[in-house]
């Protein structure tokens, strides 16, 4: 392997300058090929802020006057548009992450601790399959088949939560009636068609089930041996085994897939595209349930951008480079978690 | 160990009933988990066959038996509740696009493995490693966004051409290709890499005729993979290459239809009005053909994924380890 074998080597088939040329070139051409990677990232960046700064410098009565979803009124201009946006795709993927995280671990644990050796391969694979489905294919399974499946239960849930200011529906009446001679005001609440955020955060939820769980299996299946035959050597259970052994070993893993999903779940467009309303106007609504209130950067880019004019297009990039700056600040962390880990760990 | 010591749990109690019922109660949500994830997975494909094979069972007449018109019609002249149209000028674009972000991804990904691999070391190495990894979390809808605006540079504002859709998809692919044929790549064993040196074989060839080619099963599978992942993306193509009605051949010119774009567009046409009973008219044909072109999909991503671990099963190398 060493260049110094290479040059000592007798030069018979492969001799003179020819080989040198040729060894030089190859290295070379892969050096390039990666530094191209890095310098696409570059560029990735540096096109997004070079086409959004049109939106970015306009003062809010230009860009008002030439983007129709844009008003020059506190609330309606640019930044807070894309504040509203940041803060709709911050809750579903919140959300789909609380929901996703728990199951997650659990079925890393059944695959690598629970399940047969000889199955686990085949299960993890059952698991992958659901990253092969086409978020497409989510998003229509989700807007004809699953929504309407679920509407009853939110519906139900909004009916017996709706005290609670995140499980509120949407007022959409108010009655008056008279108790004791004194007038009192209800109100009427409604999840509309449940095209809410809660469904949209279940549906990103399924979505990113894959990638948590392929990273959180990995890191359970290098605990070592030791650490979980010492535990089950003092007599601990199954569980205990685990809660000893396995998870104080995985937790940096599993703290950076979660991170992964995260990432993972703020730029997923096409399914939250899909079952959102697509007149959602996206404001600081706390409640999971109100219909028509949250959207998420990605989805609003995909609804906005085949009709937008040039102003517009520059003012979603805008929006766009928001989506890189979060989502390439949460993976750079999570890798970095996961990187320390695997420098740290004795096992490997 | 030592955590375990540290932690003060080295003298357990005898298995009490609470301990026991405690691991039962663990085991058991843990077996739920599994079973919980399998219910949307098991849903979806059997809603997306069922529903899918509706629009292949309605000839352009209206009358119901089994066709193909859905894979040989574009949707060139298709209106309203017509029950024809079909997928053939979107199929074209996914392959078409798909093909061109290979050609483009495969090369620069492998022979960056091959670099992160075999010759690199130091910061660049580092970086490189590090950044691959941070590029797999680019959103697809930013590759898009990027393509369109490298292009709107280049080529003018407002091009929407296939070849803007096949650089936003090898953006999203190159990571998935370089990280693949890594892995590839570092389970060929070192004695190789010697005996070829040791023979006098210049380094460029060893890496080319020993390495890559003991690691080309399990390069291609990556490579399978890769596109299965890419093919099924919509939002960056939505951004960067728009919809068409008819077939479009030329990736330098012009929008072009893909089976993923397809898909949503038909979706958001929604029922079409049938006033009059003289013209066979479908209200839900745009519906069913969004589930028949999701069928496709799927059947096409899920076949992809198969031949894959097919290769990786039958052709790759026994490595000894």
């Amino acid at each position: 392997m060493s260049t110094a074998t290479e040059e000592r080597a007798p030069e018979q088939a492969f001799a003179g300058p020819r080989r040198d040329i040729l060894n030089r070139g190859f290295a070379g051409l892969s050096r390039g090929a990666a530094i191209t990677i890095l310098v696409t990232l570059a560029l990735v960046a540096t096109f997004l802020v070079k086409e959004a700064l049109p939106a970015l410098t306009a003062n809010p009565s230009d860009l008002a006057d030439q983007v129709d979803w844009l008003k020059d009124e506190p609330g309606r201009s640019l930044w807070p548009v894309i504040a509203s946006l940041v803060f709709g795709t911050v809750i579903i993927a919140s959300l789909a992450l609380a929901i996703a995280a728990p199951v997650s671990y659990g079925i890393a644990l059944f695959i690598s601790h629970y399940a047969p050796r000889r199955m686990a391969a085949g299960l993890g694979y059952v698991i992958d399959l659901l990253a092969a489905i086409p978020s497409v294919i989510y998003g229509l399974w989700g807007a004809f088949i699953f929504i309407p499946a679920i509407l009853p239960a939110l519906e139900w849930i909004e009916r017996s939560f709706n005290w609670l200011p995140f499980l509120r529906g949407r007022v959409i009446a108010t009655e008056t009636t008279m108790v004791n001679g004194q007038e009192v005001v209800t109100q009427v609440f409604s999840v509309g068609t449940g095209r809410v955020a809660l469904s949209a955060g279940i549906v990103l939820a399924i979505m990113i089930l894959p990638i948590i769980t392929a990273v959180t299996r990995e890191v359970f299946l290098q605990t070592p041996v030791l650490h979980e035959e010492a535990a089950l050597a003092l007599g601990a259970t199954r569980w205990e085994m685990i809660r000893m052994a396995v998870i104080p070993f995985g937790k940096p893993g599993m703290i950076g897939a979660t991170m992964l999903g995260l990432g993972r779940a703020l730029g997923e467009t096409m399914a939250v595209f899909m079952i959102l309303s697509p007149w959602s106007i996206p404001r600081f609504s706390v409640s999971v349930l109100e219909p028509s209130a949250h959207n998420t950067i990605a989805a609003n880019i995909a609804l906005k951008f085949p009709e937008a004019n040039s102003m517009g297009v520059s003012a979603l990039i805008a929006m766009g480079l928001a989506l890189f700056v979060i989502t390439l600040a949460v993976n750079m962390l999570a890798r970095w978690i996961i990187s320390r880990r695997s420098e740290f760990s004795g096992a490997n | 160990m030592a955590a375990v010591v540290e932690q003060g749990t080295l003298t357990l109690e005898p298995l009490s009933r609470r301990r026991a019922t405690v691991d039962r109660l663990m085991q058991a949500a843990v077996y739920a988990a599994f079973t919980l994830a399998l219910i949307p997975l098991v849903w979806l494909i059997v809603t997306v066959i069922s529903r899918g094979v509706g629009r292949f069972m309605i000839d352009s007449d209206g009358e119901s038996h089994f066709n193909w018109d859905f894979l040989t019609q574009s949707m060139r002249g298709v209106y309203g509740g017509m029950p024809a149209g079909g997928i053939l000028h979107a199929a074209t674009g996914t392959l078409i696009i798909t093909l061109i972000a290979a050609a483009i991804s495969v090369p620069i990904g492998l022979l960056t493995a091959i670099y992160v691999v075999e010759y690199g070391r130091g910061p660049l190495k580092r970086a490189i490693t590090f950044f691959v990894d941070v590029m797999t979390g680019i959103p697809s809808i930013v590759a898009g966004l990027f393509a369109y605006a490298l292009f709107a540079v280049l080529a003018g504002p407002g091009t929407k051409t296939a070849i803007v859709g096949a650089v936003a998809l090898a953006v999203l692919m190159i990571p998935v290709v370089v990280r693949s044929s890594e892995e590839m790549l570092r389970i060929v064993p070192n004695e190789l890499r010697e005996a070829s040196l040791a023979l006098g074989v210049p380094k460029w060839l060893t890496v080319l005729k020993i390495v890559v080619r003991t690691a080309f099963a399990g390069i291609t599978t990556g490579v399978m993979l890769a596109i299965a992942r890419v093919i099924g993306e919509t939002a960056p193509l939505l951004i960067a290459v728009g919809v068409a009605d008819s077939m479009n051949w030329d990736p330098l010119d012009g929008r072009m239809m893909t089976l993923p774009v397809y898909i949503v567009s038909e979706y958001r046409k929604g029922p079409q009005p049938c006033n009059n009973p003289d013209v066979a008219c479908i209200a839900d044909i745009t519906v069913q053909r969004a589930w028949a072109a999701a069928l496709v999909l799927i059947l096409i991503v899920m076949a992809l994924n198969l031949i894959a671990r097919l290769i990786a099963k039958y052709l790759s190398p026994k490595t000894g380890r």
